[in-house]
């Protein structure tokens, strides 16, 4: 059992919620998959329960976005290997809000063009 | 002296604004929680420091926030490290989880007339309990109630209301299916009244065991059959604790009485210029004084003729008087919402309300005077005050 230091990137509000600034740094055994990471993200900070994905269902909230290494894990299983660089700590795992604009939809659900389907998104918390 | 503190949600944060009696000189604090949407603030009636807080995020989902100094500072029930006597984490403050064994129904009716199931969005209304500063009711969308007992820490659903039979019937407004009313009777702990868009209004006489709905005299045009047993838009209601059962309902279209707890009501818009409208009040002090804020129609939800106007009727509906003085009169395009009015329990009763366009305005005098506290706030969602010693 190998003990792994990983770095993730949440959002500006959610590091505000948490009370943290920068990276996180989390302790994880192998095997590393994005579901083993956010059970520990959770665990050392309660507070992001159900502002990631779902408190019951546990599946990802639907403008948020998991990139890693320029690509897309959004969609990956929650229980494939994170990337290589993420696991020995050279990248991190990107947790990102996707940008909406500012418009608002006749629900009063955001406007995202393309979330969902293209990874249109942004580092930047928007609206 | 008296002290008055108000409590503002809004799209971009909260902010507490307070003032001695004369409410002349304001201090603003905030914005707490920045960026998110706070739809809802409110203090308890047995320990006003306690304010608990809809914190909320399209991206983000629900936060519970709780302060126990009066606004000043906040904390997540439960959000810190801790950790349970299980091993699992905490936090379960935003857990807000349908009770599946709510019987019989399943799904409510969505936008294109199939069923859709309940989905959890966020919550609306937060009503501490009268009695027992530890407890407070949620009112969520998708329509449902909830309960805590234990200061927010933790909530379980008061199931019965949707699944009391006339669920399936249930449909989402333009702002979704929110149960956006609590409301909570001072002489009988047993009695609730709450309101769903659109599904009406429905009352409690057992705690939130079981449920009816009351919206006998309700009309409503959108309505295969207007006279529905539900289905209705309502859009507030108010009631004076000196008077319990004696409700006040701004709906939809029409401004609404009913004298025997919602068991029938009656249409009191008399006069005003418009009855559409969405925040509804009663005077602290007079019950039969009642103030709304009129906006043209449900397709231009801004002032009639650009002017912004609180109506008052002192004799509960269908005489009313137009309150002006210092509100501006010209080129207002502004919604009042439907949690965005208040009154405090000063001699006179002082009268509050907030606009999308940021503003937040007093009147000390019960209508005659206004004056704005604050002209730039983000878009308010919901005004409460609280009267202080």
């Amino acid at each position: 059992m190998t003990l792994r230091t990983i770095r993730v990137e949440i959002p500006h509000h959610l590091r505000t919620l948490a009370q943290v600034s920068g990276d996180l740094r989390l302790d994880l055994d192998d095997p590393i998959t994005l579901r083993r990471t956010l059970d520990a993200l959770e665990a050392r900070y309660p507070v992001l329960r159900g502002t990631i994905r779902d408190q019951q269902t546990l599946v990802r909230r639907p403008f948020l976005r998991f990139f890693a290494c320029q690509e897309d894990l959004s969609h990956d299983s929650p229980d494939n290997p994170l990337p290589d660089a993420v696991v020995e700590g050279r990248e991190a795992l990107l947790i990102i809000g996707a940008i909406a604009g500012g418009a608002w939809g006749p629900l009063g659900a955001p406007y995202l063009p393309a979330a969902g389907r293209c990874g249109s998104v942004n580092r930047q918390f928007a609206n | 002296m008296s002290k008055v503190r108000v409590l503002v949600g809004t799209r971009k944060g909260a902010f507490v604004l307070t003032a001695d009696g004369k409410r002349r000189d304001w201090d603003v604090a905030g914005p707490f929680f920045a960026g998110w949407e706070v739809y809802h603030m409110k203090g308890s009636p047995v320990n006003p420091d306690r304010i608990y807080a809809s914190q909320t995020s399209g991206w983000f989902g629900q936060i519970i926030q709780c302060s126990d100094d009066g606004g000043k500072t906040w904390y997540t029930p439960g959000g810190g490290l801790q950790k349970s006597p299980q091993g699992w984490p905490m936090g379960e403050s935003n857990r807000f989880v349908y009770d599946a064994a709510a019987a019989p129904l399943t799904t409510h009716q969505w936008y294109d007339g199939t069923q859709h199931p309940w989905e959890f969005k966020r919550v609306w209304h937060l009503e501490p309990s009268l009695t027992d500063a530890e407890a407070v009711y949620a009112g969520i969308e998708d329509a449902a109630l909830f309960h805590s007992k234990d200061g927010a820490h933790s909530w379980q659903e008061l199931s019965a209301l949707r699944g009391h039979g006339t669920g399936p019937n249930w449909q989402p407004g333009a702002g979704g299916m929110c149960l956006h009313t609590i409301v909570l009777d001072p002489k009988d702990p047993d009695r609730i009244y709450i309101a769903i868009s659109a599904a009406g209004a429905f009352r409690s006489d057992d705690g939130g065991k079981s449920w009816k709905p009351i919206n006998k005299g309700l009309r409503s045009q959108f309505l295969p059959d207007q006279d529905s047993e539900v289905g209705h838009c309502v859009h507030h209601i108010a009631m004076s604790p000196r008077r319990p059962g004696v409700l006040f309902m701004q709906k939809h279209w029409d401004v609404m009485r009913s004298d025997d707890a919602g068991d029938s009501w009656r249409e009191v818009s008399g006069n005003l210029p418009t009855d559409f409208g969405f925040a509804i009040d009663v005077h602290a002090h007079e019950p039969e004084t009642i103030f709304v804020a009129p906006i043209k129609s449900d397709s231009e939800h801004y002032p009639l003729d650009g002017k912004l106007q609180v109506w008052r009727s002192r004799s509960g509906g269908n005489e009313w008087e137009a309150l002006t003085d210092g509100l501006p009169q010209a080129n207002c395009y502004v919604n009042v919402l439907r949690d965005a009015m208040a009154v405090d329990q000063l001699d006179g009763c002082g009268i509050y309300f907030g606009t999308t366009g940021g503003q937040v305005y007093v009147s000390p005098d019960a209508g005659d005077r206004w004056m704005p506290i604050v002209r730039d706030l983000p878009a308010v969602l919901s005004v409460e005050v609280q009267t202080l010693p």
